[in-house]
């Protein structure tokens, strides 16, 4: 914890070269069988501003390796580096509090964070005009839809003004059509806010539709397996050509890495 | 955060979601509305108008056709005069006020010293392990069972009540924060700590508003055992000292052989109980639910 502080303390002066940096993390689990070993010597950086998703089978343990860049869980070995300070995590379940208003669940945000009490309610209704839920401050979460809670959760995880923002597969939940708007709006927000982007997503189109940089990781125990630059131009849309073609090429790996755990 | 500048090109994309999204929103929208008055009525108020008026009319006929003698059922009519003559007396208020105070009273105390004592079980593994299982053994206990110590203890006076009361109330309270901190969806807290809230400001954020239902029901259920602890405390440690409250009054009924006093101070106790809970408990209860849209519409 001190070496990210110092790190912290170094980035805000500095240049900084990365918003995370991952070095040789193992992340081990005790179970009935003994000691598991979900995530075995993974090193990736994201760069500041990068957009980068990791795409992996279910057992590659990329929701593992989320929570321990978000500090809720520690490596087994290895250091994980956030510079930006503590990282925004946006969860699959909206996660937002239900005893508060669409507002006051991103105010609380603000206020832990230690906004002053006035600067609050400007800044969240500015956050909810970001992701366009303008009139939404006194809405209540259950009388809003399941994209709408998403928006607000992604209001509230802005709210925190993380350089690096978390995303444990924030719209697998939601249907086609919303889903496709909300890509449009992260991707919009992303390239507003200038912020980092570490994406897990078992989605490959989903993978190549947003990000800059696709991480496929291997399943039990989750290995860093081959990476993808996409640089197809955005704004993109998920049907497009250049979408497919990539995401077709990077299915087969994942695939592949499917078949593996078959033949044994 | 600071650019909000869009190329031309993406700010005409962005129209088109942004239409796109406002139609999404306006279909998935989820509608609200109130319950007229009127099904109210029908609905809520009238099933249980009818059912007392149904046991009234039993009573009546009962006393009426002489099935029973008088000495074990008193007419309707002997119930209504004893309560017009406290009302005319003016002592009606006055006995029921004794009692309510402190069965108020006695409850908020309980509620000052449950609610720590439920957050510290619910939280501290330790004190769980120590305490929990009294605290739950302790709801089984009838609270009439502490009225002869708290007489030992205190005398007879208001302290010795207020004690019958908390050794009542205070557990259920605490258990009832205990299983409305159990039941807290682990993804709240989660997300509680990656917004930085963690500790006291954990608790006072996250923690007391999630449990906050099933903390609820545990002071309903507080508020009953205060109220019955408050009647046997009442009942079986009457004294002139004391004011006379409502189990005073049933105990003096018996004593006088009054059986329409006594039905009287049963159905007032009743009564009591019943609208303490309806005025306060429920309608906070209702709104709660509602605001977090756990109350599902019949």
């Amino acid at each position: 914890m001190a070496t990210t502080l110092a790190k912290a303390a170094e980035g805000s002066v500095a240049e900084r070269t990365h918003a995370a940096r991952i070095e040789h993390v193992s992340k081990s689990f005790s179970g009935p069988a003994g000691s598991q070993l979900v995530l075995d010597d993974i090193s990736l950086d994201v760069a500041p501003g990068e957009f980068v998703t990791i795409l992996g089978a279910s057992g590659c343990g990329k929701s593992t390796l989320l929570n321990l860049v978000a500090g809720l869980d520690k490596p087994s070995a290895g250091s994980i580096e956030t510079p930006g300070g503590r990282p925004a995590l946006m969860f699959q379940e909206h996660a937002l509090f239900p005893w508060l208003t669409a507002g006051k669940n991103i105010e609380l945000a603000l206020r832990l964070r230690g906004v002053a009490k006035a600067e609050r309610r400007p800044e969240a209704e500015r956050l909810l005009e970001l992701v366009r839920l303008g009139g939404s401050y006194g809405k209540r979460v259950h009388e809003l839809s399941g994209g709408m809670r998403q928006r607000v959760a992604l209001a509230r995880a802005l709210a925190q003004d993380s350089r690096l923002l978390l995303m444990d597969e924030p719209f697998a939940a939601l249907d086609a059509i919303t889903r496709d708007v909300l890509h449009g709006e992260l991707t919009r927000i992303w390239a507003e806010t200038g912020l980092s982007v570490l994406f897990v997503t078992h989605n490959v189109r989903e993978a190549v539709r947003l990000a800059q940089r696709v991480v496929l990781l291997s399943s039990r125990p989750g290995r860093v397996a081959k990476e993808w630059t996409v640089d197809i131009p955005q704004p993109r849309r998920i049907e497009d050509a250049d979408v497919a073609e990539l995401s077709l090429e990077i299915t087969e790996h994942l695939r592949g890495e499917i078949r593996r755990h078959g033949q044994h | 955060m600071a650019s909000t500048d869009t190329t031309t090109k993406a700010t005409g994309k962005s129209d088109d979601l942004a239409g796109l999204e406002a139609g999404l929103d306006a279909l998935d929208a989820v509608q609200t509305h109130r319950t007229p008055i009127r099904e109210i009525l029908v609905k809520k108020v009238f099933p249980p108008v009818l059912a007392v008026s149904l046991v009234l009319i039993v009573w009546q006929v009962l006393v009426a056709t002489k099935v029973t003698e008088e000495t074990k059922l008193p007419a309707l009519s002997a119930v209504w005069d004893s309560l017009s003559d406290m009302w005319l007396k003016g002592t009606l208020l006055e006995v029921i006020w004794t009692s309510v105070s402190r069965g108020l009273l006695g409850f908020l105390l309980a509620l000052a010293i449950g609610t720590p004592l439920g957050l510290l079980v619910a939280r501290v593994k330790f004190v769980r392990a120590a305490i929990g299982p009294i605290l739950q053994g302790l709801q089984s206990l009838p609270s009439v069972a502490w009225v002869p110590p708290a007489v030992l203890w205190f005398g007879l006076n208001d302290a010795m009540m207020f004690t019958v009361i908390l050794l009542g109330a205070v557990p259920s309270i605490a258990n009832g924060l205990v299983s409305g901190i159990d039941q807290i969806p682990p993804l709240y807290l989660r997300a509680g700590r990656t917004l930085g809230a963690t500790g006291l400001r954990g608790a006072r954020h996250i923690v007391m508003p999630a449990a906050l239902p099933g903390y609820l029901a545990g002071l309903k259920q507080g508020w009953a055992f205060s109220w019955r602890s408050l009647m046997a405390a009442e009942i079986i440690a009457s004294s002139p000292d004391l004011g006379l409250g409502l189990g005073q009054l049933l105990e003096n009924g018996r004593n006088n052989i009054d059986l329409p006093g006594v039905f009287l101070a049963i159905i007032l106790i009743l009564v009591v109980g019943i609208a303490i809970d309806l005025l306060i408990f429920s309608p906070v209860e209702r709104w709660v639910l509602r605001s977090r849209g756990l109350l599902a519409k019949s």
